[in-house]
């Protein structure tokens, strides 16, 4: 009599589970064309980091941190990279970085149009809103099934699971930062005979361009954070490391990786919000 | 006059389906009535007016009148529900895009309350963007640019980004900006309002020698009644989406149609609107110097007047008798023009009450108003200048 009746029961799942098949089944091709799309730009990506001397990427930390802030925090952050490496993780950060690269570059490319869709189609807006709510709270792990079923095991769905779980603030951001450019100048672009393009890109865009950079910097910090999570479906990095320690209780290992982590993240805050400081305009 | 503007019969409605609400508005349902029952607002509803070429038109009204409405139709940011724009003949709500968007880049140009300036862009780049639009080259159009800021006061300010400069100066930049494309309209939306008054005053003038210099057709809209006295030509006030009353301050001051309208125009500093030419009358009696001086006399005495202005065969304007002096002349056999006084006051018919005020009060004469040619047009005694500003 207390109990919620056992005849009641929709097992609503095995839809999902049939439709995440049935793509699987039906679109296989597309799915592999997308893998092989993403793969292609992860490992250029990560050929790239890897090639560049070690020196080379203190020295252009030190640069990002010396423009974005001042020299204190450009030798802070060199030396943050420096321990890194000396724990041993240095080839493991850039696989990291290169999975967190590639997530955000594919986040901005969908993300930032999405966006400027929302901005100006409120039927778009009404559709989207719910399910970019869905797309923040729903557990970060559980977007590891449908990438792990979609394109194996793997770094491409770990790019996969990353970008689904990254690009909401990008595409929230973008929206906000247009529509909250004063109706008047919006008015006085058109009142000059802008075509609409015009308007967008001379206009708006510029506008909403602080607003932008910070769904970017957001967007980044959570690719970052994702990045560890999507270790579970084999992509190595840091992540791995942290799993790997927790699954021997291996507390030095744990706290190595763990630091490195917060270390990177910290940095790519740092740098990415300094740079969205500088789209301010006197105020 | 040519007529640079005309529109007809013009109606705008917001809401989901405007077109359904017109048979109801043509009823003569108020604008309350409508908003209750089919959500829509009416913005402006039958207008009908001119602008000629090279004046400036004041619409005056306060907010939620359908002023601000009623100048976005002229440049089509608002598309009218019903009438018709004319601009040197050609309805402009017909336009597609192609031709709205070169009407807009070449004939009319926008400034707006807030100014609507690029916080994003430096001054320069804010007055460049209607000529970028319209694709002039680089080199050219900020030449234009250069030139356009330095009529209006900035120049040296060009690097700086708007949100650095004042108010006043900002508005400058709006300025430079629409009157940059050299369009033949200018639609200024409240330009002023958002300026303190010793600015505004500053700008007001500014405002009509640049438009002395460059004859632009203006369209200005205003919610100071004082403002619209003193830049417009001609002005309309509008209440409720209705043009209530058109004419020059002049006609509107002297004939308010309704109650609304004398109210407004109760606030108004009368004595900076009205000029000399509003308040003089004419004489009542005149000598002519050739009249021998017992004309003159009873010309003072018919009309029931202590002295009299005395002119010549065309009216210009010889001198002025006193009955006293006439007597004693008349005793004394002297002649009407070895009377003639001159410690009288002239003025010009365009001079404002206000400077005449301090005049009036002094003298013990009447003012006589006469053209450049020393023509007599008129007289001003006292008591017409006092009770002008009640």
């Amino acid at each position: 009599m207390y109990d919620f009746p056992d005849f009641f029961r929709l097992k609503m799942g095995i839809y999902v589970d049939m439709f995440v098949k049935w793509l699987v089944r039906d679109f296989g091709q597309v799915f592999e064309a997308i893998s092989d799309g993403i793969l292609f730009f992860l490992l250029n990506v990560e050929k790239f980091l890897m090639w560049l001397p070690w020196w080379v990427i203190l020295l252009l930390i030190f640069f990002a941190g010396w423009k974005t802030s001042n020299y204190r925090a450009g030798i802070l952050y060199t030396l943050m990279i420096f321990l890194i490496g000396t724990f041993g993780f240095w080839d493991l950060m850039m696989m990291t970085l290169a999975i967190v690269l590639t997530a955000v570059v594919i986040s901005l490319v969908l993300g930032i149009p999405i966006g400027i869709i929302m901005a100006y189609e409120e039927k778009f807006n009404l559709f989207m809103r719910p399910i970019l709510d869905a797309m923040q709270t729903m557990p970060s792990f559980v977007y590891l099934i449908p990438a792990l079923m979609l394109f194996d095991m793997g770094k491409v769905p770990a790019v996969f699971a990353t970008t689904i779980y990254a690009i909401p603030p990008v595409i929230r951001l973008t929206d906000l930062g247009i529509r909250r450019v004063p109706k008047e100048m919006v008015e006085a672009a058109h009142s000059f005979g802008s075509s609409g393009w015009q308007t967008l890109t001379k206009v708006q865009l510029p506008q909403a361009l602080p607003t932008i950079m910070t769904g970017i910097n957001q967007t980044t910090m959570m690719a970052l954070s994702m990045v560890v999570v999507a270790s579970m479906i084999g992509a190595k990095g840091l992540g791995m490391e942290v799993l790997i320690a927790i699954q021997r209780i291996d507390i030095a290992r744990g706290f190595e990786a763990g630091i490195s982590v917060v270390f990177l993240a910290i940095i790519i805050d740092r740098v990415s919000q300094g740079l969205a400081g500088r789209f301010k305009y006197p105020e | 006059m040519t007529v640079k503007i005309k529109v007809e019969n013009l109606t705008k409605i917001f809401g989901k389906n405007p077109k359904s609400v017109l048979p109801k508005l043509k009823m003569g349902m108020s604008k309350e009535r409508i908003l209750a029952e089919t959500g829509h607002t009416v913005g402006i509803n039958n207008v009908s007016f001119e602008v000629h070429e090279g004046e400036i038109f004041v619409i005056m009204g306060l907010s939620g009148s359908g002023k601000s409405t009623l100048i976005r139709c002229l440049n089509l940011l608002n598309r009218p529900t019903e009438g018709k724009i004319y601009i040197d003949g050609e309805n402009i709500v017909e336009y597609d895009n192609k031709k709205l968007k070169e009407f807009r880049q070449t004939k009319a140009a926008m400034v707006f309350q807030h100014f609507g300036l690029f916080t994003h862009r430096t001054v320069l780049d804010n007055v460049v963007y209607g000529l970028e639009v319209k694709g002039i080259p680089s080199e050219e159009r900020y030449s234009i640019a250069r030139k356009t800021l330095a009529s209006v006061g900035l120049e040296g300010w060009e690097d700086k980004y708007p949100n650095e400069l004042s108010g006043g100066m900002q508005q400058r930049v709006g300025l430079a900006r629409a009157l940059a494309n050299d369009p033949d309209i200018l639609l200024m939306d409240e330009p002023f309002s958002a300026l303190d008054p010793l600015i505004k005053r500053e700008m007001q003038q500014e405002l009509l020698d640049i438009q002395a210099r460059l004859k632009k057709t203006i369209i200005f809209i205003t919610h100071d009644i004082n403002e619209a006295f003193r830049l417009g030509e001609r002005v309309a006030i509008m209440k409720d989406g209705i043009i209530e009353q058109i004419g020059t301050p002049e006609e509107i001051l002297a004939a308010p149609k309704n109650d609304y309208i004398k109210n407004f125009v109760r606030d108004i500093d009368r004595s900076k609107v009205l000029q000399a030419k509003n308040i003089m009358f004419k004489p009542s009696a005149l000598v002519s110097v050739k009249d021998g001086l017992k004309i003159a006399i009873k010309e003072m005495e018919q009309a029931g007047i202590s002295s009299i202005f005395v002119v010549d065969n065309d009216r210009r304007l010889e001198g002025l008798v006193t009955i006293d002096h006439c007597i004693k002349g008349l005793k004394e056999n002297k002649k009407l023009r070895d009377l003639l006084i001159q410690d009288f006051h002239t003025t010009d018919p365009e001079v404002y009450i206000h400077e005449l005020i301090p005049i009036a009060t002094a003298s013990k004469y009447p003012i006589a108003v006469v053209d450049e040619d020393k023509k007599l047009l008129g007289i001003i005694v006292r008591v017409s200048v006092l009770s002008s500003l009640v």
